[in-house]
């Protein structure tokens, strides 16, 4: 089940090996190895800690999925998939996924001359019904997730306060922020590189210089 | 036990953006310095930025600070050819502006104004938000940036062509990408993990 020696942004991009995109994407080793390196110390961690990798993998498929990213949020159910069986739970978090849907950023400034610019939207919380099969540290995490998603400049240390009740401890919190973040990332580099891709000129014309853009670029590095 | 929330006092908490230096303050208990293991120093990557308590309190998982310490510094510093680093810090100001960190926001604007040596257009990105008029180059980088930023992610075709036709190769369109979307991952952890603040006297 290791995705361990594929890389997981041209795999949800569409990138394929030795094309244009691929070797542009290659000007930038560095960021495009440690993109991966991050994906593997969230989802294949040397140790999972108190986030255990079903739930790194419900929280993924919900960000993904309130991000209306079907190539990702499919990528992350299907691993969600690999460590949770239970039919309703899938069911119920796929139902939170459509319930969380809404179109950000928003939420408030410090209170000041930026109050102007405060913007309201929907408060993410996990249906009642659903808390008992999704677990209620679970649910928080989810609650939490949608937060930083949507309206990232929304959190207070409060919110912290909610995700320790819930039984998170500190460094756990930490690897959650981050999977969350991250995820925030890879799925934007995914849409872009994705929509350079499909705008890219495949005349051979086009290509060739490209390549020796990417030859040039090569030598002085 | 470091399981508990740090409270902070608001009192000095800047309520606006700004290219002044902020200060930032943890809701959370960074590791201390002293025990700090040979897995978290290299997790920190720069031995220097122990000194710091978001760095310290993101090394309780030293693999991921790490590789998001590297992706962070190939995007931003490989000036070996693509972008100019004046542009790419324009993306992570834009991006900053508009998911609302005024923190990273505050450290971005004042590398997009010394590397651009246009502090007044940063100061204007700053003052009147993501629709500020700087200039056509500008304006791309700013509206692909923000583009990307919204959820759902609004970037499309139009904000490619935009960027090409001011000039930008396939290579630079790859660095906007990839600066604005980092911050979509800095600002969530700067946002959520404790508060700007402001420094006394600056």
């Amino acid at each position: 089940m290791s995705t361990g020696t594929q890389d997981i942004i041209d795999l949800l991009a569409g990138i394929e090996p030795g094309s244009g995109l691929d070797g542009i994407r290659g000007r930038r080793l560095q960021a495009r190895e440690n993109a991966q390196r991050s994906y593997l110390a969230l989802f294949e961690p040397v140790d999972f800690d108190d986030f255990a990798a079903a739930e790194r993998h419900a929280v993924a498929a919900f960000v993904a999925g309130i991000h209306d990213e079907p190539n990702a949020a499919g990528f992350y159910l299907a691993k969600l998939a690999t460590t949770v069986d239970r039919p309703e739970f899938i069911e119920s978090l796929k139902a939170e996924i459509e319930r969380g849907k809404t179109s950000g950023p928003y939420g408030a400034f410090p209170a000041g001359p930026l109050s102007v610019e405060d913007t309201s939207g929907p408060i993410y919380r996990v249906a009642g019904d659903r808390k008992p099969i999704l677990g209620v540290r679970l649910a928080a995490a989810l609650e939490h997730a949608h937060l930083l998603v949507f309206r990232p400049r929304d959190t207070a240390s409060a919110d912290l306060q909610a995700l320790l009740d819930a039984g998170w401890p500190t460094t756990a919190i930490v690897t959650l922020s981050q999977l969350v973040a991250f995820l925030s990332f890879q799925i934007r580099a995914v849409a872009g590189l994705r929509t350079l891709g499909a705008s890219l000129d495949v005349s051979p014309g086009r290509q060739a210089d490209e390549a020796a853009k990417v030859s040039q670029g090569a030598r002085v590095s | 036990m470091s399981d508990s929330i740090v409270v902070q006092g608001s009192a000095n908490q800047p309520v606006v953006f700004t290219q002044d230096e902020l200060g930032w303050l943890p809701w959370l208990d960074p590791l201390p310095e002293a025990e700090l293991t040979e897995r978290h120093w290299a997790g920190l990557v720069d031995r220097a930025r122990a000194k710091s308590d978001y760095f310290r309190l993101l090394v309780r998982d030293p693999e991921v600070l790490e590789a998001r310490t590297k992706t962070d510094k190939d995007i931003f510093y490989n000036v070996a050819d693509g972008l100019p680093r004046a542009e790419r810090e324009l993306a992570a100001a834009a991006t900053s502006r508009y998911n609302g960190c005024i923190y990273c926001a505050s450290v971005h604007s004042r590398f997009a104004t010394v590397h651009s040596k246009r502090r007044d257009d940063v100061q204007r990105l700053l003052d009147e938000g993501v629709s500020a008029d700087l200039g056509a180059r500008w304006n791309a980088i700013v509206r692909a940036s923000v583009a990307l930023a919204s959820t759902p992610i609004a970037f499309g075709r139009e904000n490619i062509e935009e960027l090409r036709r001011v000039g930008l190769d396939d290579a630079e369109i790859i660095d906007v990408i990839n600066g604005a979307a980092f911050f979509n991952w800095a600002n969530r952890l700067m946002l959520s993990l404790g508060e700007p603040t402001s420094k006394v006297g600056a």
